[in-house]
C-alpha cells in the first residue's frame, strides 16, 4: 500500500516532463523567493526570446524547446532541477543559476554530465578556476570594485570608507574589493556592514563620516539596502562622493532612494541602461535597442540588467548552437569557447580557454545619477 | 511478525524495488532527497512523537552536520566521513547545553528555544564569512566512497551511489528509532508524553530522558545535513534556514509524528510535491499550509496512523 503510493507518486513525476522538441534547452531560474527580483526578468526575457527566435525559424531549421524550472532560490532546488535537466529531459545545455549559492550547486551537475552551463550569477569563484563546462554573463564582483576603483584614482580619491550588505552579494563584492584596493592603491580605512533588511544606517554612516581622511563613501550591497543607505547619507549631509555597486543600476533604485538623495550618486552599469547615450557606432548599441524594445513591447516595462545577463546567456548559447551546427553537448561546449565578438547587453564576448567570460572593465559604464536619470561619465 | 520488523523491511523494499522504476537517473536524486529528508524526520519522531516535545530549530542541527563536513576536513585535516561524525557530536554538545537547562521547564520553552537556536546558527553561518564563506556557501570534500567502490569493481554513477547509500543510512536510522521505541528509554518518554506528573510519580527522571531524546534527534538531523552537503559537495546557509526547520516539523506531523514509516512517508510526499507541481512554485508555501491544515482536521494523528486506522477498521 505505502510503497505503491510512493511508486504512484515517483510515477507522476515522469509525467511532467513528456512533449518532444528538436533542441531541448533548459535552465532554472529563482522566479520567486527572495532572488526574485533577478530571476524574474530572467525567466522572462529567456521565454521571449525563445518565441521569438521560434518564430523565425528556430536554429538551423530546428525548433527550440525551452524546459525551465524555478528553484525559489534554494540551492538544493537548483541541485535537484539541474539534475532533471540533465538526467530525465535530456537538454543540451543549462542556463541559469540566478544566485551564486544555485550556481556552485548546479555546477556539480553539469560537470558530471558533461553539459555546457551558463551561470547568472556573478561571483568570480564560477569561472576562476576555469571549469571546462562552465560559463558566466554577468561581471565579477572584482571587475565592479576594479571599475570604481579606477574612476576613484582618476578622482584623485585614495582613501574611502566601505559600507556593505551582508547578504551574498555585499559579503561578496566586499571581500573582492578589500582584496584588490592595495593593488589599486585605495586605502579602505572604514569597513560597515549592515542587514539586508535594515531600515537605517545612520549609525554605521556617522562612523565613517567621523573618520578623518575619508574621501569617498563605496556602498556594496543590492536590493532596498542601498536606498536607505542613499536616504541617509543626504540626511546625514556626509558631503563626500558616494559610490554604489552594478547590483542597483536600475531605475528602481532611483525611485527608491529618492532623486534628490540619488543625485550625484556613481556606479557602473552595463550598456542596458543606458542605450540611448551610447555612441553610434557602439556595438551594443543595435542589440541593447533591440532588446530593449522587445521586452517593453511583450511586458510593459523596461527591462533590468539582470534580464540582460539571461539576453547575453541566450545569444552565446544560439550563437554557439548556430557554429556548431549541432546540438551535441561537447559540440556546443567547444563552440561557446570560441565565441568571438558577439555583442551582448552586458559587454562584447570574446571566450578563450582560459577566459569563460569573455570581455574586461572597459564593458562596464560609469554611470552618475544626474536629475533623476543616468549619465555617462566616461 | 511485528510492526517494527514490518517497517524495516517495507522501508528496505522500497529503496531497494524502487529503482527498477526508475525511467531516468534524476529519479534516483529525488530518491536520495527523500532518504535524507526521511532521516531527519526521524529524529523529529523522536523528539516529537515519543516524547512529545516541539523544536522549531532543528534545520539549525542540519547546518552544523553540513558545515562540519566543510570545515571539519580543511581545517582539521579529518576525513569527510568522520567530519559528519565530529558534526553529530558537535550537534549533540549543543543541544545538550541548550536543552539541559530549558528541559527542566514545562511547555513551550524548548519550541521558544530551539526556534532562536536555529535562526542564531543560520545567522552565525551567513555572517562569519571568514569561516563559512558567508551567504554564498562553500564546497563540500568528496566523501570518496563511490572511488572506493568503483576501485574494487562497482561502477555505478554518483546520483545512485548516493540513492543507495542514503537508503542505507535512513533505514539504519529507522532501526535504531524502532528499538528505542520498544527500549526502557522509549517506554519512558511515552509515558512523560503521557502525563509528565503520572511518568514523575512512577520515578521517571523527566527532564533528563527530554533532553536525551533532544540530543538524539539532534545528531539525527546533523546527519541528514552531512548526507545532504557530501551529495550536492555544496552547502549554503539556506540548510540551517527557518523554513527547513518547519519543513521537518511538516512532514512529520504530516505523516503521522509517532510513526517511523510515517516519517518516510510525510518526508516523500513533501519532497516529491514541488517536483511534480513545478508550475505552481509560486504557491507551494500556500499549498503546504491548506496540506497542513486539512490533515489537521481530519486526521490529527497524521496521514500513516489514521489510514491505518480505518483500514483496520474496515477489516473488523
Amino acid at each position: 500500500m505505502k510503497t505503491l503510493t510512493a511508486l504512484a507518486t515517483l510515477a507522476a513525476l515522469g509525467a511532467a516532463s513528456a512533449a518532444s522538441a528538436e533542441i531541448r534547452i533548459g535552465a532554472t531560474i529563482s522566479e520567486t523567493g527572495p532572488a526574485a527580483f533577478l530571476g524574474d526578468p530572467e525567466a522572462k526575457t529567456l521565454e521571449m526570446m525563445v518565441e521569438k527566435l521560434n518564430a523565425a525559424g528556430g536554429i538551423n531549421g530546428e525548433q527550440v524547446e525551452l524546459v525551465l524550472y524555478d528553484d525559489g532560490g534554494d540551492p538544493n532546488k537548483a541541485r535537484t532541477f539541474a539534475t532533471r535537466l540533465v538526467e530525465d529531459d535530456e537538454v543540451v545545455a543549462i542556463i541559469g543559476g540566478t544566485t551564486t549559492g544555485a550556481t556552485m550547486s548546479i555546477i556539480p551537475v553539469a560537470e558530471d554530465a558533461e553539459v555546457p552551463f551558463i551561470s547568472l550569477a556573478g561571483a568570480i569563484e564560477i569561472i576562476d578556476p576555469v571549469k571546462d563546462w562552465v560559463f558566466k554573463t554577468p561581471h565579477t564582483d572584482r571587475m565592479a570594485c576594479a571599475k570604481i576603483f579606477e574612476d576613484m584614482k582618476a578622482r584623485g580619491i585614495t582613501r574611502i570608507g566601505m559600507i556593505s550588505g551582508t547578504d551574498g552579494f555585499g559579503a561578496s563584492m566586499r571581500k573582492q574589493c578589500l582584496e584588490i584596493a592595495p593593488e589599486a592603491g585605495i586605502e579602505v580605512i572604514a569597513d560597515e556592514s549592515y542587514g539586508p533588511t535594515d531600515a537605517d544606517m545612520t549609525p554605521q554612516l556617522t562612523n565613517i563620516k567621523n573618520r578623518a581622511g575619508v574621501q569617498a563613501v563605496l556602498n556594496a550591497g543590492f536590493g532596498q539596502g542601498p536606498s536607505v543607505v542613499t536616504r541617509n547619507y543626504q540626511q546625514l549631509a556626509v558631503g563626500l562622493p558616494l559610490y554604489q555597486s552594478h547590483g542597483v543600476a536600475s531605475k528602481g533604485f532611483i525611485d527608491l532612494a529618492g532623486s534628490g538623495a540619488a543625485e550625484g550618486v556613481r556606479l557602473p552599469g552595463t550598456a542596458l541602461l543606458v542605450g540611448d547615450l551610447l555612441a553610434d557606432d557602439d556595438p551594443q548599441k543595435p542589440v541593447v535597442a533591440a532588446y530593449v524594445a522587445e521586452y517593453q513591447a511583450e511586458y510593459g516595462e523596461a527591462p533590468s540588467t539582470f534580464g540582460g545577463y539571461a539576453h547575453d546567456a541566450f545569444a552565446i548559447l544560439t550563437d554557439a548552437i548556430t557554429r556548431a551546427g549541432s546540438a551535441d553537448p561537447e559540440e556546443i561546449r567547444d563552440a561557446i569557447e570560441t565565441t568571438a565578438g558577439l555583442a551582448g547587453t552586458t559587454g562584447v564576448v570574446t571566450m578563450t580557454p582560459e577566459d569563460h567570460l569573455g570581455f574586461d572593465l572597459s564593458a562596464f559604464r560609469m554611470l552618475e545619477i544626474r536629475d533623476g536619470g543616468w549619465t555617462l561619465v566616461d | 511478525m511485528t510492526t517494527k520488523r514490518a517497517t524495516l523491511l517495507i522501508l528496505a523494499a522500497i529503496v531497494i524495488v524502487s529503482p527498477f522504476f526508475f525511467p531516468s537517473n534524476y529519479y534516483y536524486r529525488v530518491g536520495s532527497l527523500i532518504f535524507v529528508n526521511a532521516l531527519a524526520v526521524t529524529g523529529i519522531v523522536i523528539l516529537t512523537g515519543y516524547a512529545g516535545q516541539v523544536s522549531l530549530g532543528h534545520a539549525g542541527f542540519a547546518g552544523i552536520g553540513g558545515y562540519a563536513c566543510a570545515l571539519a576536513p580543511v581545517h582539521l585535516g579529518l576525513h569527510p566521513g568522520l567530519a559528519a561524525l565530529f558534526g553529530a557530536a558537535l550537534s549533540g554538545g549543543v543541544a545538550w547545553l541548550v536543552g539541559r537547562p530549558i528541559l527542566r521547564l514545562r511547555g513551550y520553552y524548548l519550541a521558544v528555544a530551539s526556534l532562536g537556536l536555529g535562526i542564531l546558527v543560520a545567522m552565525v553561518l551567513a555572517n562569519e564569512a571568514w569561516l563559512t564563506r558567508g551567504p554564498d556557501g562553500i564546497e563540500v570534500p568528496d566523501l570518496g566512497l563511490n572511488d572506493a567502490l568503483e576501485a574494487i569493481g562497482i561502477d555505478i554513477r554518483n546520483t545512485q551511489f548516493w540513492y543507495f547509500f542514503s537508503g542505507l543510512v535512513m533505514v539504519v536510522g529507522a532501526w535504531i528509532a524502532l528499538n528505542l521505541h520498544d527500549s526502557p528509554t522509549g517506554r519512558a518518554l511515552r509515558a512523560l508524553h503521557g502525563s509528565e506528573i503520572a511518568a514523575r510519580v512512577v520515578g521517571i527522571d523527566v527532564a533528563r530522558l527530554k533532553l536525551r531524546a533532544f540530543v538524539i534527534s539532534a545528531v539525527y538531523a546533523s546527519l541528514a545535513g552531512s548526507l545532504l552537503a557530501l551529495q550536492n559537495k555544496f552547502i549554503t546557509p539556506d540548510v540551517a534556514g527557518f523554513m527547513h526547520s518547519i519543513e521537518m516539523v511538516t512532514m512529520a506531523v504530516l505523516g503521522g509524528a509517532g510513526s517511523v514509516l510515517g516519517a518516510f512517508l510525510g518526508a516523500a510526499i513533501l519532497t516529491t510535491l514541488p517536483q511534480v507541481l513545478t508550475v505552481f512554485q509560486e504557491y507551494e508555501q500556500i499549498l503546504l499550509g491548506l496540506v497542513m491544515m486539512l490533515v489537521m482536521i481530519f486526521m490529527r494523528e497524521g496521514l500513516l496512523p489514521s489510514l491505518a486506522r480505518r483500514v483496520r477498521g474496515r477489516e473488523k
